[in-house]
């Protein structure tokens, strides 16, 4: 299969503080399909944003190379069309909105590429459509709880009509409630628009939504997978300083107390299935 | 000994379009040695609340008392009553500002203007509380720091002035799972030790279920439970629902292993508790 994005043997090196290198990127190689759904994780300073930067060419690799349907961005004349098939989402809900209407904002992106009046209107009215927000389309920002910033932030990308969302900790400061709203525009997108998704998150609740987890650290890809295969490793993910969703936890605490029960369970229906056989 | 307020009321932007009120009538008393945890959605007037507390917001309507002291008397004593009590703010980290570690935690206890002997004391006492080596990073620079460690060093900077009651607006929102951890494993290790009094806004329920003494549910500018963690997780779900907060998740869990018949308790609140539960709803009678 043709993949939307390759990343081969890519490095990355900050200049430190003290004129030192950081290597935040290790030789790191993924594939990434059209249409999937992958989920980031991994302690702070692992990679992860870094990584994310790199696949819409907000950075270029210091070594190895980073294709965006078959465009490699270290080409300065991939960049727009890099950046126009890719869009980012990022974790403050407070700075990513620029105008004083939610419509206004949204309509920015298509403006900028030069679009005429009755499209920007069309993408504008189908990206809040999208993220269940049309009816918000004359409010100002600031009467936005921080899942419908989210969600409007997320429409400002997709009226760019972009194949790919990547998303850095886009939940991180919302509460349970606007953690909720953000996964499951996500995961409505991805289905139903099949947009394919990078999703980086602290939240292995979250994770689970995904086709497959990519676990980092240390500048380092160390495991990818299934949620089921990943999250089974409850040892090791603890290991990595990284949480487990609490079926997979349960479920792992009971195989220690001699409780036979399956390995791969992650979701609280997998764990009443097992445990009332 | 205690801080008290009566019958407070705060409207934002007073008299214009956007007039707001954040709370409606608050009453509340938190005695010393108390850990109280503040939930709810966000709006619901959380941070507006603990604003309160040591006299950054001025009540619109009613009064604050700390230690018997109004806070908003004019005078010495209500500026000493506002001293006894520490604030940190969400995302702290956004407010360090000096070279080294040291002298941003050093910088609340010069400005209340302790001795340089008695400031290098509370630094490496504040340090230590927190789990910073002094030795490793007294002299290096606060933005070499992974988040939680910068956190770290904003909550330092406040046990430094060594307040009687520390008011923390969501410690963890942000960091990683083990920057979490290592946050409120401090706070705790802070009120066992010290018997501070602690009231700390959270969205993370499992924490707040292990460590309050005491939990507020906030809706609306209002109080709408206020009791023991485990009874209002127990008895509060309808409150809770509307207040739009989640339970634990291992009492999520557990609720639901429950409704498929399982014959375990739903009140648990942590994952041991949980375990124990289904290990004896097991051993009883087999399977459900
Ligand atoms: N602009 C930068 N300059 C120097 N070092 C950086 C910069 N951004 C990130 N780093 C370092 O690179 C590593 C990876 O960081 P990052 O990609 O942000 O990780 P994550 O998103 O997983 O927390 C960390 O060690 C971090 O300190
Ligand atoms: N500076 C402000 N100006 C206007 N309204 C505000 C301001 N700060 C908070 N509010 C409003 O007051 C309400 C309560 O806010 P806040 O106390 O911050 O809630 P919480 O901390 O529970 O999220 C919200 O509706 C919020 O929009
Ligand atoms: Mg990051
Ligand atoms: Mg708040």
């Amino acid at each position: 299969m043709q993949e939307f994005i390759t990343v081969n043997n890519l490095c990355h090196d900050y200049a430190g503080f003290d004129g030192s290198t950081v290597l935040a990127l290790d030789n790191i190689s993924l594939k990434i399909a059209p249409g999937e759904f992958v989920a980031v994780i991994g302690t702070n300073g692992s990679g992860k944003s870094t990584l994310a930067k790199h696949l819409n060419a907000l950075l270029v690799p210091t070594s190895g190379d980073c294709m965006v349907a078959g465009m490699n961005t270290k080409e300065d004349e991939n960049l727009w069309k890099i950046r126009q098939k890719v869009g980012m989402v990022f974790q403050n809900p407070d700075n990513q909105i620029v105008a004083t209407l939610v419509e206004e904002d949204v309509a920015f992106g298509p403006e900028n590429l030069g679009l005429p009046p009755s499209e920007i209107r069309r993408r504008v009215d189908e990206a809040l459509r999208f993220v269940g927000m049309e009816q918000y389309r004359q409010h100002g920002p600031h009467l936005l709880s921080g899942g419908q910033k989210q969600r409007v932030a997320i429409a400002g990308v997709l009226a760019m009509r972009p194949e790919c969302l990547v998303l850095d900790e886009p939940t991180a400061m919302l509460d349970p409630l606007g953690r909720d709203e953000v996964l499951s525009t996500v995961c409505r997108l991805n289905r139903a628009e099949k947009i394919t998704v990078v999703y980086i998150t602290h939240f292995m609740e979250e994770a689970i939504a995904a086709d497959r987890v990519v676990v980092m650290n240390s500048g380092k890809i160390m495991l990818t997978g299934t949620p089921a295969e990943i999250f089974s490793d409850v040892e090791l993910l603890k290991s990595l300083g990284l949480d487990v969703p609490v079926a997979a936890d349960v479920a792992y605490r009971l195989r220690k107390a001699g409780v036979s029960i399956p390995k791969n369970i992650i979701t609280e229906q997998e764990l009443a299935v097992a445990l009332c056989r | 000994m205690s801080i008290e307020l009566k019958n407070i009321s705060y409207i934002y932007m007073k008299n214009t379009p956007f007039e707001h009120m954040a709370l409606q009538n608050i009453s509340l008393t938190i005695n010393p040695g108390e850990f109280v945890g503040i939930i709810g959605h966000t709006g619901s007037g959380k941070s507006t609340l603990v604003q309160h507390l040591n006299g950054l917001l001025k009540p619109g309507s009613g009064e604050v008392f700390v230690d018997e002291v109004d806070l908003n008397a004019r005078g010495n004593a209500s500026k000493l009553a506002k001293r006894k009590v520490g604030m940190v703010f969400q995302y702290p980290e956004h407010q360090l500002f000096e070279e080294t570690i040291a002298a941003d935690i050093a910088f609340g206890p010069r400005s209340l203007g302790c001795e340089e002997s008695e400031i290098k004391q509370r630094v490496c006492d504040a340090m230590e509380f927190v789990g910073l080596d002094y030795d490793t990073f007294a002299e290096r620079s606060p933005f070499q720091l992974s988040g939680g460690q910068m956190r770290r060093v904003a909550i330092a900077g406040v046990i430094a002035l060594k307040p009687e009651y520390l008011v923390l607006d969501e410690p963890s929102a942000g960091l990683d799972p083990r920057g979490r951890e290592e946050i409120f494993s401090q706070i705790m290790h802070l009120y066992n030790k010290t018997g501070i009094a602690v009231i700390m806004v959270s969205h993370n329920m499992e924490e707040v279920a292990r460590m309050a003494t005491r939990l507020i549910v906030m809706n609306q500018g209002q109080i709408s439970l206020d009791g023991n963690p485990r009874e209002i997780f127990k008895n509060g779900s309808v409150s809770l629902q509307a207040a739009g907060v989640d339970v634990p998740r291992i009492t999520a869990l557990m609720r639901y292993l429950k409704g498929q018949g399982l014959k375990v308790d739903d009140t648990v609140i942590t994952a041991e508790e949980g375990v124990k539960s289904i290990l004896s709803a097991l051993g009883g009678q087999g399977t459900c």
